[in-house]
């Protein structure tokens, strides 16, 4: 491939932003200012090893990013360059991503969220108030820039903003070819996360937006979990108890006794207790996870992988986020099992652009795992490689889809891919993968340190051990419950503290569907949700009470599926688009006013349904649905 | 007449469609089984010559035992499938994308379009006035082609042959995204900044019209475009020894585009700039 690029050139901020990525450039032919005697004697890279590196071109547009704020064409042709990407795809790739920005900007970003549970307890007002303090959203006043976001994965502390401001890595992490960073510039994490704002106000937010130093630290992972120290609890039963950040007191609580076993098991043996756990996927999609796991440890093609899914963006749901947050070495260990019963010598978490926190302490967790030797060329002593990166999005909800992961990781367009091809035959990299969300890997530690009959004997027949369930909106105590499968909707909501006019309540987020405050004897299970019409999805209970106005709260998850749809299908791309001009014509009005346009949301719903490639277009149109068959919202 | 290489054998797999047992080789697609039983289901974005992108899904069928549609171009028939590509949920979804499609961009130009829309009974005004539409100005920066973007439906196909499916110039990729997405160079660029080489091959593959020569561009703006009056010959193009076919689409004793035969084992549908663009020395009349 002939690639040509234009005349524009990288700054010296943006040359070491990328260098520090990727070192310096190792010959005038990937980038390097000057082309040596010796370069023009021979050609070295060439399409293969091209290739090879095109992973980085995520990381690599996230590194301008952080440091500049925006990634100009000199940036975008100086990365290429140094991957040999064609310009064109590049720059496809960084405008796919809501993070990312081809136009300048300021140095601060202010996501205020509006999604769902945001909205259910006032961002509307915050908004609205952030417009007269710091002006209209997207324009760029004193330094900053404010913009609404969608959901920020911290439901239980809504409404939240996060503040997001460019800087150089601190000074051990400046690497070889890095000019240190200018007096003048800000210094920042390498992850540029200033503050979270969680429950936000306008002064406060308008106060950290012009001092983010001075921004008030965010509360402990273990305040999201009301039930914290429950001895009952086994998913959250160190969150809140213990320090996160230490690996010693990770394992006096049992951590690595499941690693053990898996080891005294064998990949096989693994296997076996997750199949007979009856353990099935907590993303959403409810698949055994003993059945993937076999499938792809069966495939005589290799290399094999592992990819974590930790791009909770669901509105609503922010368990994922909790676990990371509050016991990141459980993460962690349980991959090295998932891996090692796999046959995986390397794992990625995909994780969600804008989870700052879980960023750095999943990364603090990794190195000191692989300093005590639980990770890298030998874990344990048993002969075993295995090693995990972290891969971070960059604000596309759409990669939270399994295939989309791996183009994402792979330095595409973060579009799903057609299957079949299933991943346990052609995943990442087009070779056998198993992706499991955090929750699920996490069950696995329970399964082995006691057993798979123990682990079945909670929960029911086909629903087995426990479930998290991210609780907000107006309960009195929002945040992440832990109840073993059976119990109902109303044990959950007495933990949480209902409102006392409950209008409906939101079920699996906005994929998932309403259901009405008298049918709180739904069963928290997968059969007990799908046998009333409805789904578990990822765990979200949204309650509403009634001073909500759900014809908004249906237009913002209309709004939400537009903003978010890749654009790859037709009944995606433009259905969504329909599904909400239509929402938007019967706002206010019911009845007969309305049923035209129901008329037509129910055809273009089924469409998208039935002929989108991917699960965000097929369920586009479950919540909007259910609103008016369940709640009858525009009779 | 062009030269059909021959291909290895292939096995046979047996599927059932639309009620009677089928046998076609196996790879085959669902299209392809349909095609040769002499179904016609319409398609969009499928093109002969490169990997079906299955963005458009007119072409959805009902495979028994799938919780959705799978879009017959791209779904291989497997041993003991049972197909149906003529059923309401089918009809219906292939009614409502020719809709959405329609209602959004300009299908003026695109083969076939009005005949399905009124085969589908596809009311695409039913979505209002007010439906938002793509909205774009045909981009006009070079003398051989035109983008009219207004009439793109995002069918991957120009980018798969600008990039490693043919041409491997990479000049366009898709930027965006969800209804903001547009074929795009670096930098939303003038195609003359840009990669591009110019090949033409983007233009052979586009299934809309979105893409045309600036003569076909300018003659349908000035109302003389007549297809059916114009006369195709293939023959052999004479700028080097490679040998690829051409074929001169000839109006009013002119040459006004050149295409390539999709069969032929040399160019597969494709050309270089010289080929494609480079007719006019033909009638340099005096």
């Amino acid at each position: 491939m002939d690639l040509r690029y234009t005349d524009a050139a990288p700054t010296d901020t943006e040359r070491a932003a990328v260098d520090s990525l990727l070192g310096p450039p190792p010959s005038g032919w990937e980038g390097a200012e000057e082309r040596t005697d010796e370069d023009l004697r021979w050609a070295r890279g060439g399409a293969a090893a091209a290739r090879d590196r095109r992973d980085q071109l995520l990381p690599a547009l996230h590194a301008v990013n952080d440091r500049v704020g925006w990634i100009s064409e000199g940036a975008l042709n100086y990365i290429c360059r140094r991957l040999t990407v064609a310009p064109a795809e590049a720059y496809g790739v960084a405008t796919f991503y809501a993070m990312f920005s081809v136009v300048p900007r300021p140095a601060k970003v202010l996501h205020v969220c509006t999604d769902l549970a945001c909205a259910a307890r006032g961002s509307g007002a915050l908004c609205a108030d952030l417009a007269d303090r710091l002006g209209p959203a997207g324009t760029p006043a004193e330094g900053a820039v404010w913009q609404e976001s969608p959901c920020l994965g911290l439901c239980e502390r809504a409404p939240a903003a996060l503040l997001l401001q460019t800087g150089a890595p601190p000074a051990g992490e400046e690497s070889v070819a890095g000019a240190p960073p200018a007096a003048d510039e800000p210094v920042a994490g390498v992850f540029r996360c200033s503050a979270v704002l969680a429950p936000a106000t306008a002064p406060a937010v308008v106060t950290a937006t012009r001092a983010p130093e001075a921004a008030p630290a965010e509360p402990p992972a273990g305040a999201a979990v009301p039930q914290a120290g429950d001895p009952g609890l086994v998913l959250l039963k160190r969150i809140g108890t213990v320090d996160p950040a230490s690996l010693d007191d990770y394992r006096s609580t049992g951590g690595y006794t499941a690693l053990r076993r898996a080891f005294a098991l064998g990949p096989a043996g693994v296997i076996r207790e997750v199949l007979d756990a009856g353990l099935v996927g907590r993303g959403g999609a409810a698949f055994p996870t003993g059945r993937k796991w076999q499938a792809t440890a069966q495939q005589a093609d290799g290399p094999h992988y592992l990819v974590c899914n930790a791009d909770e963006s669901e509105p609503g749901t922010f368990k994922d986020r909790v676990l990371m947050e509050g016991d990141p070495y459980a993460l962690i260990e349980s991959m090295t099992i998932a891996g090692y019963a796999i046959g995986a010598a390397h794992g990625y978490i995909y994780l969600r652009g804008e989870y700052p926190r879980a960023y750095e302490r999943l990364s603090h967790a990794l190195a000191s795992a692989r300093t005590r030797g639980l990770l890298g060329p030998d874990v344990l002593g048993q002969g075993y490689a295995f090693d995990i990166e972290i891969r971070r999005g960059a604000g596309a909800y759409i990669c939270g889809e399994e295939t989309a992961i791996f183009n994402s990781i792979e330095g595409q367009r973060g579009e799903p891919r057609s299957k079949p091809p299933f991943p346990v035959e052609k995943g990442l990299f087009g070779k056998p993968t198993a992706v499991n969300n955090v929750e699920t890997l996490v069950n696995v530690l329970p399964i082995l340190e006691h057993g798979a009959a123990a682990y079945a004997a909670t929960g029911t027949e086909t629903s087995t051990g426990t479930k998290l369930f991210c609780v907000s909106g107006q309960v009195a105590r929002p945040g992440i419950y832990e109840l073993p499968f059976g119990a109902n909707l109303r044990d959950l909501l007495a933990l949480a503290g209902p409102p006392e006019r409950m209008r409906a309540v939101l079920l699996g987020g906005a994929a998932g569907g309403f259901v009405r405050p008298d049918e709180l004897d739904i069963p928290l299970t997968f059969e007990g949700t799908r046998a009333a019409g409805t789904t578990l999805g990822s765990g979200v209970v949204l309650v509403l009470d009634d001073s909500v106005e759900l014809p908004r709260i249906l237009l913002r998850i209309a709004e939400f599926f537009r903003d978010e749809s890749c654009g790859q299908c037709v009944p995606c791309r433009v259905g969504t688009v329909r599904q909400e001009e239509a929402l938007h014509r019967i706002v206010d009005r019911t009845g007969a006013g309305a049923a035209a346009d129901v008329a037509l949301m129910r055809e273009v719903g089924q469409t998208m349904r039935d002929a989108s490639i991917c699960g965000l277009g097929q369920t586009a149109w479950n919540a909007v649905e259910s609103a008016i068959d369940r709640l009858g919202v525009y009779k | 007449m062009t030269a059909v290489p021959l291909q290895p054998p292939r096995r046979l797999v047996s599927f059932t469609l639309d009620g009677s047992e089928t046998r076609v080789p196996e790879g085959s697609t669902i299209l392809d089984a349909c095609r040769s039983a002499g179904k016609d289901i319409p398609t969009l974005c499928q093109g002969d010559t490169l990997t079906p992108k299955n963005a458009c899904r007119v072409c959805v069928v009902e495979v028994e035992g799938a919780r959705t549609l799978a879009p017959a171009c791209s779904r291989r028939a497997e041993p003991g499938m049972t197909v149906r590509t003529d059923t309401e949920r089918a009809r219906h979804s292939r009614k409502v994308v020719l809709e959405l499609l329609a209602s959004s961009t300009d299908l003026s130009t695109t083969p076939r379009a009005a005949e399905w829309i009124k085969e589908y009974d596809a009311e695409p005004g039913r979505f209002g006035a007010d439906a938002a539409r793509v909205n774009e100005q045909p981009r006009i920066d070079n003398d051989l082609y035109v983008r009219d973007y207004d009439k793109c439906i995002l069918c991957y196909k120009c980018v798969d042959a600008c990039g490693e499916q043919w041409q491997n110039t990479f000049a366009i990729a898709v930027a965006g995204r969800g209804f903001d997405a547009r074929i795009s160079t670096e930098h939303d660029a003038p195609l003359t900044d840009s990669a591009c080489v110019f090949c033409g091959n983007c233009i052979e593959v586009c299934p809309t019209g979105a893409l045309s020569f600036s003569t076909e561009f300018d003659m349908r703006a000035a109302g003389t475009w007549d297809e059916p009056a114009q006369t195709q010959t293939t023959t052999v193009c004479a700028y080097c020894g490679v040998g690829c076919n051409v074929t001169l689409h000839v109006q009013d004793n002119e040459i006004v585009k050149v295409t390539s035969p999709h069969d032929n084992p040399v160019t597969h549908g494709n050309l270089c700039i010289k080929g494609r663009f480079g007719y006019q020395h033909v009638q340099n009349r005096v």
